[in-house]
């Protein structure tokens, strides 16, 4: 007897395949959002699933926060170029010719510049109408009621109380010129679906995922990696040595690493299963006020 | 075990989708947050800014309020109540979960639904001290008109009224004696206390009357496998990939039903027929493909087929229909307005769609039905919708996906309603606005001779033979011919045509688009008349209008409805009405069909006449009558 029963990954593969899909049929410029982490790496993966034996019909964009840790700008190069994507890299000149950062600025000032305001320079410059990001329900309480299609007006703003009703699987894909749509593929996947789905397709990561020595600073409890030299010199020289890996990779060096021993994707895994802490507890960004991941959703931010 | 065949394991894990329904008073936020908790799927951290928020803005008292962690927007925590679908996650050993949790409250219907369409499973939480109370009832109600068939009447509280066996009882027998009248296959009832943990993850010690599963082994045992569609093949046409030349994939999400390599299978709506070529994946080709994978396909002949289209197996078809009966649930802030064009998605098909009428509402308290013109925010009835193309469905009972749509405000784009499709409606109980006044007034003289009194008086159908073609093409030569032969063969028939129309019943009308399509439509409502009086009506008309040859069909009903197309040269044409094209071509007339104004080529005729054979063109038409039995009928 044949087996008609699929497991949760596949039923989600699935589903974000059959998102993808859609909104390759019903928009006329859609984009990947491309953060080169490990949930974008997963969508990019849906992506050519859902168009084999097709190339993807759509390109990637990777917001450049000019604050990236160089091994994911390394990994985004490298990959992008096997597979064959078209890769729009975009970035705001105006804050990076003003110096805006991290260090100078803090954490909500860098954010809103060079990601929030770059992000929506990027969707207007090239009148993208559809925009795929890896959001996720479980990362964080204001995802977890965002719809999979979701309508922003032609400020880019979301508006929680005003969403579209969304059931089974038909997406109401209407948009007026100007309008658009954020649409999360992965919006059912847990983190743990995340890495799982990743080691059953032996699909490419940033190595920073991986556990290994590097030089470390604790900042308010946060472990920041110091091998950049945009970082005080008298805050590098409190660097030491630990075994450490990233759950999270978003800025430099607003992410911080965990220690851990896992330096393989079974290993991830395992660990995975038994951590006693949240994901976005690694993200320095979310802790600035309550609510602070929901006022920026509103603002434009993914 | 090692850890690679630990993981190897844990990841062939399936999925249930469930939705808790329930009020605060109910315990359902502790129930969940329970569920997240000793599953361990609440975080350390997560856990204290949970006891901070708790102690700051909770409505627990000193407990840990649950309700803080699943209501996500800072609105909503202000205000003490959910106000949409939340979506929570949670895995065990055996299955992960995604819950929908919806408020309880009656105006949230709309969220209620929402999280309804994507569940396997509902839980519905009751308030042990209450028991069976009208929320739960509407609930109940709302989870079997959305298809979900496992029930959990989850008795929650059960502590405070001392772990009582009769007071679970009695609820029990409250709630079977209710849900018979509605549909729903599987439904068991626990006891518990989602407080103090009794029948929740552990077995309580304090109900050792009870023997059944705790609500966690439930969740992760019951079976889900069967409740998908797998005998009708339904494969909605998502997207289709041309990499290449050679290439020719059409890929869907399999809606219901197995394909195989192999199966001979039919396209909706061109009705052409091939075999499944090969099943294409990422991961390699495939035998096989089922529900709800999202799959591609190639074809063993090239035919042309687009996303909407249908592949379905020959020997099972859906329903292929303009009009049907559905329950619709009104999801817009703005009232439901019957003038209103919405757009309509249903499977991977967009068209346009309005609401004819209005059965009844439900009230969903009650379950009685009531008589009411439209619908409002979250107010749920039976309503007939007509749509400009055909859609393939099935009855929503028998098929979730192919039964389900969404109707989306033509100007706010906002998703105005969402309906579950009852089934097909035949054109002869069709309620169009128009068709319905009209039938009061018919309906006096009608109601005295019966249709089949009128068949076996003239031994004939009343209905229409309906020609159409533009200027000079041999529509009136044909329409005057047949009229005469049918007259010698004793059927009683009547002719209409453009000028004899004009020249009294239409005569204020000019040639404009808008004039053209009243003087169309009161020619359709003649032709009804006649037909419901039993005379058949043979129209001569350059309808050269695609929609409005269809307006014009629905009025007179579709199945009396005979389209012949005389489909002659421009050439012929032109030298057959010489003067009058003489004439358009200086400019003295305008407005002409297939000269300065469009003429739609109708697809859907009977037949396409070449008009130098008149004589025998009207011969094939009486073949063709008599072969429908339309005359003679005996």
């Amino acid at each position: 007897m044949k087996d008609y029963s699929l497991t949760n990954l596949g039923e989600l593969e699935a589903e974000a395949i059959h998102i993808i899909r859609e909104v390759a049929a019903e928009f006329e410029n859609p984009v990947m959002l491309y953060s080169i982490g490990k949930d974008s790496s997963v969508m990019a993966r849906l992506a050519e699933k859902a168009f084999y034996p097709g190339k993807v019909p759509f390109p990637l964009m990777h917001i450049d926060s000019k604050w990236k840790f160089k091994e994911m700008i390394d990994f985004r190069e490298s990959y992008t170029k096997e597979k064959g994507w078209d890769l729009i890299v975009h970035y705001n000149k105006e804050g990076f010719e003003k110096g805006i950062g991290p260090f100078t600025h803090g954490s909500k000032v860098h954010t809103d510049v060079m990601k929030t305001q770059a992000l929506l320079e990027g969707l207007n410059k090239y009148k993208f109408d559809a925009a795929f990001g890896g959001a996720r329900r479980d990362e964080e309480k204001s995802r977890a009621k965002e719809r999979i299609f979701s309508f922003r007006d032609k400020f880019h703003q979301w508006d929680p109380k005003n969403q579209r009703p969304e059931l089974w699987n038909i997406y109401n894909a209407k948009v007026h010129k100007g309008e658009s749509i954020r649409v999360f593929p992965i919006s059912n996947w847990t983190e743990l679906d995340i890495w799982q789905y990743i080691r059953l397709e032996n699909i490419p990561i940033v190595p920073l995922y991986y556990a290994k020595m590097r030089p470390v600073v604790n900042v308010d409890g946060n472990l920041i990696l110091a091998d950049d030299d945009r970082m005080p010199e008298e805050v590098r020289a409190k660097a030491e040595m630990k075994m450490v890996r990233f759950r999270t990779l978003g800025c430099y060096p607003l992410t911080g690493a965990i220690e851990s021993e896992a330096d393989t994707i079974e290993k991830i895994v395992e660990e995975m299963m038994t951590i006693t802490k949240s994901e976005r507890t690694t993200r320095v960004i979310d802790f600035d006020q309550e609510g602070s991941m929901e006022q920026k959703k509103r603002e434009g931010y993914f | 075990m090692d850890i690679k065949s630990f993981l190897d394991q844990d990841q062939k894990k399936d999925l249930l989708r469930l939705l808790t329904a329930g009020s605060v008073d109910d315990g359902k936020s502790t129930l969940i947050g329970r569920l997240l908790f000793d599953s361990k799927k609440l975080y350390e951290d997560q856990l204290s800014t949970l006891e901070r928020d708790s102690k700051r803005v909770g409505h627990a008292g000193e407990e840990i309020d649950y309700a803080l962690l699943l209501d996500g927007l800072k609105a909503e925590r202000e205000q003490g109540i959910t106000i949409d679908v939340a979506y929570r996650y949670f895995s065990t050993a055996k299955r992960k979960f995604i819950i929908a949790d919806t408020p309880g409250h009656e105006q949230y219907t709309r969220n209620m639904v929402t999280g309804a369409s994507t569940a396997n499973l509902a839980i519905i939480l009751v308030n042990a001290q209450t028991g069976i109370i009208t929320q739960t009832k509407r609930h109940t109600f709302l989870v079997s008109l959305l298809g979900i068939k496992h029930i959990v009447l989850a008795v929650n509280k059960m502590d405070l009224v001392d772990y009582s066996q009769e007071v679970f009882d009695n609820i029990c027998e409250d709630y079977m004696s209710f849900v018979t009248q509605l549909d729903i296959p599987d439904l068991t009832c626990i006891p518990m206390s989602a407080l103090k943990g009794d029948n929740v993850v552990e077995p309580s010690v304090n109900m050792p009357w009870y023997h059944g599963q705790g609500m966690l082994e439930f969740l992760e045992t019951v079976h889900i496998g069967s409740d998908r569609n797998f005998r009708d093949l339904r494969y909605p046409v998502q997207y289709v990939l041309r990499p290449d030349r050679e290439f020719r994939g059409f890929a869907s999400r399999i809606a219901s039903g197995i394909i195989k390599k192999g199966d001979e299978i039919i396209v909706l709506p061109s009705m052409k027929t091939s075999k499944v070529k090969s099943i294409v994946t990422y991961d390699g080709e495939k035998d096989y493909a089922f529900p709800p994978q999202s799959t591609t396909i190639t074809l063993e002949d090239e035919i042309d087929i687009s996303r909407g289209d249908m592949i379905v197996h020959t020997d099972n078809r859906p329903r292929i229909e303009r009009h049907f009966e559905a329950m619709l649930v009104w999801m817009d802030e703005t009232p439901m307005d019957l003038s209103t064009h919405f757009f309509i998605k249903h499977t991977t098909n967009n068209a346009k769609a309005r609401i004819d009428k209005v059965q009844y509402k439900v009230d969903v308290n009650t379950l009685q039905k009531l008589e009411v013109g439209h619908f409002e925010l979250n107010e749920i009835g039976r309503v007939v919708i007509t749509t400009t193309k055909p859609l393939f469905f099935d009855p929503y009972t028998k098929n979730r996906q192919t039964g389900a749509f969404i109707l989306i405000d033509p100007v706010t784009h906002n998703t105005s309603a969402v309906g579950m499709i009852i089934d097909q409606l035949s054109s002869k109980d069709l309620p169009s606005r128009i068709t319905n006044m009209d039938k009061e007034k018919i309906a006096r003289g009608e109601a005295l001779i019966s249709r089949d009194e009128r068949v076996a008086k003239y031994n004939q159908e009343g209905e229409t033979i309906w020609i159409t073609g533009i200027h000079g093409s041999g529509k009136n030569e044909l329409a005057f011919t047949l009229e005469k032969k049918l007259f010698d063969n004793g059927a009683t028939a009547v002719l209409l045509d453009g000028s004899s129309v004009r020249l009294g019943l239409n005569r204020e009308l000019d040639y404009s688009p808008t004039d053209q399509a009243e003087h169309l439509r009161r020619v359709a409502h003649v032709c009804r008349l006649l037909n419901d009086q039993g005379i058949i009506a043979v129209c001569s008309f350059i309808s050269p209008d695609e929609s409005i040859r269809r307006q014009v069909a629905e009025i007179i009903g579709k199945d009396r409805f005979h389209l012949i197309h005389m489909d002659a040269s421009t050439e012929y044409c032109h030298k057959n009405n010489a003067e009058f094209y003489e004439k358009a071509k200086n400019g003295e007339i305008e407005n002409i069909p297939g000269f300065d104004l469009p003429y739609d080529v109708p697809e859907d005729a009977v037949f396409k006449f070449n008009p130098e054979e008149n004589g025998s063109n009207a011969e094939i038409i009486l073949e063709y009558l008599a072969k429908k039995k339309i005359y003679p009928v005996k």
